[in-house]
């Protein structure tokens, strides 16, 4: 779910390289490359394709290369690092690792350390106030911000939540980017995540039709009961 | 002026689009109303559900693995099941998503 996520890293050369050089051959490294994970890792060491998205070089401190790295999900920046340093003929190790994005995730505008969550927690519990909580704990939903999404009637939430399908006459307001076989997020109309799922038709369809299967739920977030129940055991079409 | 539940719902959902940079044109198949007896605005859960539904982008110090702050934030709040997304080893910072719940 995750599509990509950006670090910032420190790089360290094992020999003197001339600037130019180095971005030169920093930006060959942008695109799609092959990766196969390093020897301690617990993923199996298949030879992968992974796509970097961009990589910038932040600061040069003598050996010491400071950069910023957008990737897909999985790419071990360790490798990338030590491949680098291959191509540039001197070698290069990580250092320093930090990651500051999880695909809309930020950390300069979302993340809280522990130190926040166990105050915030401490602020609650002992005064009732659950201000800072609120700051710490996004709502669930942030995590399929990304995903196009469906908003359902209130009378087709429980069929949902009881392992329904969604067809298209419980739906109410739609995205226009929906593409068939795309990960959707279905919704309430107030704006809750009732459950994610696969379309099986694309937006213009949706649009056009009165019935059929819109999306193929894959897996359900909102509790049993929580809407009334409003549908019959059998599915049947109005 | 006051905003139907409906509204407020598809302020959070615009809203949502753009934490996520996307933008996306809606449309309306049906007219429907949505009943405030039922369910919560996402920003207007009562504490207690606003966490168990809840998800907290946790800068990681290195030391613990990512496995290891999980139970730690379960046993924070006391809860059974905490879901979390991207793991990092040890000695690195860095962002997991925790879900709560």
């Amino acid at each position: 779910m995750h599509s990509f996520k950006e670090y910032v890293g420190l790089m360290e050369l094992h020999g003197d390289i001339d600037r130019e050089k180095l971005f030169e051959v920093t930006k060959m490294f942008i695109g799609k490359i092959y990766q196969r994970p390093p020897l301690r890792s617990s993923v199996k060491r298949a030879l992968r394709i992974k796509e970097i998205y961009s990589i910038d070089i932040l600061e040069i401190d003598g050996r010491n290369v400071l950069f910023k790295v957008k990737c897909e999900s999985g790419t071990y920046v360790r490798k990338l690092c030590h491949d680098i340093g291959l191509l540039l003929g001197v070698e290069a190790h990580m250092r320093e690792l930090r990651r500051v994005a999880v695909a809309h995730l930020r950390e300069d505008l979302f993340a809280s350390t522990l130190h926040e969550v166990s105050e915030a927690l401490y602020m609650w519990r002992r005064y009732g106030d659950d201000s800072m909580l609120r700051n710490v704990i996004l709502p669930g939903e942030f995590i399929v911000a990304h995903l196009p999404k469906i908003l359902i009637k209130d009378g087709a939430v429980d069929a949902i939540a009881h392992g329904a399908q969604l067809a298209v006459p419980g739906i109410s307001i739609f995205s226009k980017n929906i593409t068939k076989g795309c990960t959707v997020a279905v919704m309430t109309l107030k704006g809750e995540l009732v459950a994610i799922g696969r379309a099986a038709m694309d937006s213009e369809e949706i649009s056009k039709s009165e019935k059929g299967i819109a999306v193929e739920i894959n897996r359900v977030v909102i509790e049993p009961n929580v809407y009334p129940r409003m549908w019959k055991r059998k599915q049947q079409q109005p | 002026m006051v905003l139907s539940m409906k509204e407020i719902g598809l302020d959070f959902i615009k809203k949502l689009d753009m934490v996520a940079n996307i933008s996306s044109d809606y449309i309306v198949k049906s007219d429907d109303d949505t009943d405030s007896k039922y369910g919560y605005i996402p920003l207007e859960r009562p504490i207690d559900i606003h966490i168990r539904y809840g998800l907290i982008v946790l800068d990681k110090p290195p030391g613990p693995t990512s496995h290891e702050v999980v139970a730690w934030i379960k046993r924070m709040f006391s809860i059974s099941r905490a879901g979390h997304g991207g793991t990092l080893e040890p000695n690195l910072l860095g962002l997991g998503g925790e879900t709560l719940r």
